[in-house]
């Protein structure tokens, strides 16, 4: 069972929050110069990494605000937390 | 020496003290070179292995496994056989399984304990009674038998259910041919079966790597060393992104954790499925008397064989509100298996950009009903180059083309 922190309400229950999926995808433009492998990659290919991932999550039963968080996907260990239009190096939650 | 399985075989080795019996299948070493190598010694891959030797005639064959056969998620699912899906290229594919799967025991000489139970869905409003006879008028028209009941005969004919629930109960739509069977002797019938047809398993054996020369696959890596072969598949559903990366393949697939749960065992109470969506239940019972049960994906990536504790509580509150005889009961164990979640819920059973590289793959939640057509496929794919008839349209291909078989929104699998 996760505790996420928060970053505008600190630490709550993960029954709480809800996955928002990979963070930092970008979206493929202009669209008419977008191949159907890049369609295709924006909309069905995502990082499954055996390890740290980082993604999105909603404080949905709380602030109601999105925010990143780097967790590993084998421990569940939540190694960072940063909020939205914010990125961290590779490896900097570990 | 007693070969085949029969009562016969029984009786004999009743007389010889039991002294005759062999090792169901060989523990081989690897070969330097093969015909074909299964990565996975699940169900699937053990299936592939199997059909590759007895339809293709393919004797050549390595399946390699890290851990022991059957040790994944053919050992962690809740054996839960059906075909009661909605578009005809799943339905046709899903019932071929299910025939396959009532030979099954007569084909490999063993006996796997199918039980044809049934598999009731329930409605508990109005809007779930219209998709129920929605998803019925599918399935008959895909030619797969159905029964819609309503609520009074779904009482008479599931025991125990609620008197008086929260969520009244309208309608129930039964597959009659749907229901379990015993998952380790479905992983070891076709161990056995491939194994008697020359098929080497290889257990604790690890892909390290693949050797890739000029686009094209030439073998694995293994922790017992090279392996050389032209054609590799790979079953290994849970770990597909991983070992695919290994390969320099992308799949669109992600890993989410799915927990499933036994009580302590109990005379004979439930003698059908019952799958709830509303309350998020589904369960049965087992022949060693355990209730079955299962509860929802976690909703987030895991590779973790553990699932959350909400789920857990609300599985066990689904159950009870069904069943409140159940509510004394304690669970025995809990588990979680790793699934490949695909965008629109449809395998993938695919060559990829790799040449000589074949992927099963994508089962989502339900991988095991599909064991014995999963690996009927693949074997056909790797054999011949082509994909089988029945999974033409579960290629790799249909995510660029959009050719997708939306069976996430269309039988309402909840993820």
């Amino acid at each position: 069972m996760l505790l996420i922190d928060c970053p505008y309400c600190g630490p709550r229950s993960e029954i709480e929050f809800r996955c928002g999926g990979e963070s930092h995808v970008q979206r493929p433009g202009p669209h008419d110069a977008a191949s159907d492998e890049q369609w295709a990659d924006y909309l069905f290919y995502r990082h499954n990494p055996k390890g740290e991932h980082r993604e999105r999550w909603l404080h949905m039963a709380g602030c109601g605000q999105w925010f990143n968080v780097a967790r590993d996907t084998v421990t569940h260990k939540i190694t960072a937390i940063y909020r939205m239009g914010e990125t961290i190096d590779a490896g900097a939650g570990s | 020496m007693t070969r085949t399985y029969s009562a016969l075989s029984l009786l004999r080795e009743g007389f010889n003290a039991q002294q005759g019996w062999q090792p169901a299948w060989r523990d081989a070493e690897p070969k330097s070179h093969y015909d074909a190598i299964v990565i996975g010694g699940g169900g699937h891959g053990l299936a592939t292995a199997y059909y590759l030797a007895k339809n293709h005639g393919i004797t050549n064959v390595a399946l390699i496994e890290r851990g022991w056969i059957g040790g994944g998620n053919t050992g962690r699912n809740t054996t839960i056989i059906r075909s009661n899906y909605f578009f005809p290229e799943t339905a046709n594919f899903f019932e071929f399984s299910v025939k396959l799967y009532e030979g099954l025991s007569k084909a490999l000489n063993y006996n796997i304990m199918f039980s044809q139970r049934g598999m009731w869905t329930l409605a508990h409003d109005r809007h779930g009674l219209e998709m129920l006879r929605r998803s019925a008028n599918a399935m008959l028209l895909n030619g797969i038998d159905a029964e819609l009941h309503d609520g009074a005969m779904v009482r008479k004919l599931i025991p125990g259910l609620n008197e008086n629930p929260r969520f009244p109960i309208l309608g129930g739509l039964n597959q009659p041919r749907g229901g379990s069977a015993r998952h380790d002797a479905v992983a070891w019938g076709y161990a056995r079966a491939a194994s008697a047809l020359g098929v080497d398993i290889i257990q604790n054996c690890e892909v390290h790597d693949f050797i890739v020369e000029n686009g094209h696959v030439r073998g694995v890596v293994t922790s017992h060393g090279a392996i050389r072969s032209d054609t590799v598949g790979m079953a290994v559903a849970g770990h597909s992104s991983v070992v695919a990366a290994k390969a320099g393949v992308r799949l669109p697939i992600q890993s989410f954790a799915l927990q499933a749960f036994v009580s302590e065992p109990v005379k004979p109470c439930l003698d059908t499925v019952v799958l709830s969506p509303a309350t998020g239940t589904y369960l049965s019972q087992s022949d060693k008397g355990e209730l079955v049960l299962g509860a929802g994906l976690d909703l987030y990536l895991s590779y973790a064989q553990r699932g959350n504790i909400p789920w857990m509580e609300r599985a066990a509150a689904g159950v009870v509100e069904l069943f409140p005889a159940f509510s004394r009961l304690r669970f025995l164990r809990q588990w979680a298996g790793i699934c490949d979640v695909v965008h629109d819920s449809t395998p993938i059973i695919s060559k990829t950009d790799l040449g000589g590289f074949y992927v099963n793959c994508g089962w989502g939640t339900g991988g095991f009903k599909a064991i014995p057509a999963g690996g009927w496929c693949l074997a056909h794919a790797m054999a011949t180059g082509e994909a089988h008839p029945l999974a033409r349209g579960f290629g790799l291909d249909r995510f660029r083309t959009g050719a997708l078989i939306d069976e996430a929104s269309a039988s309402g699998i909840a993820h």
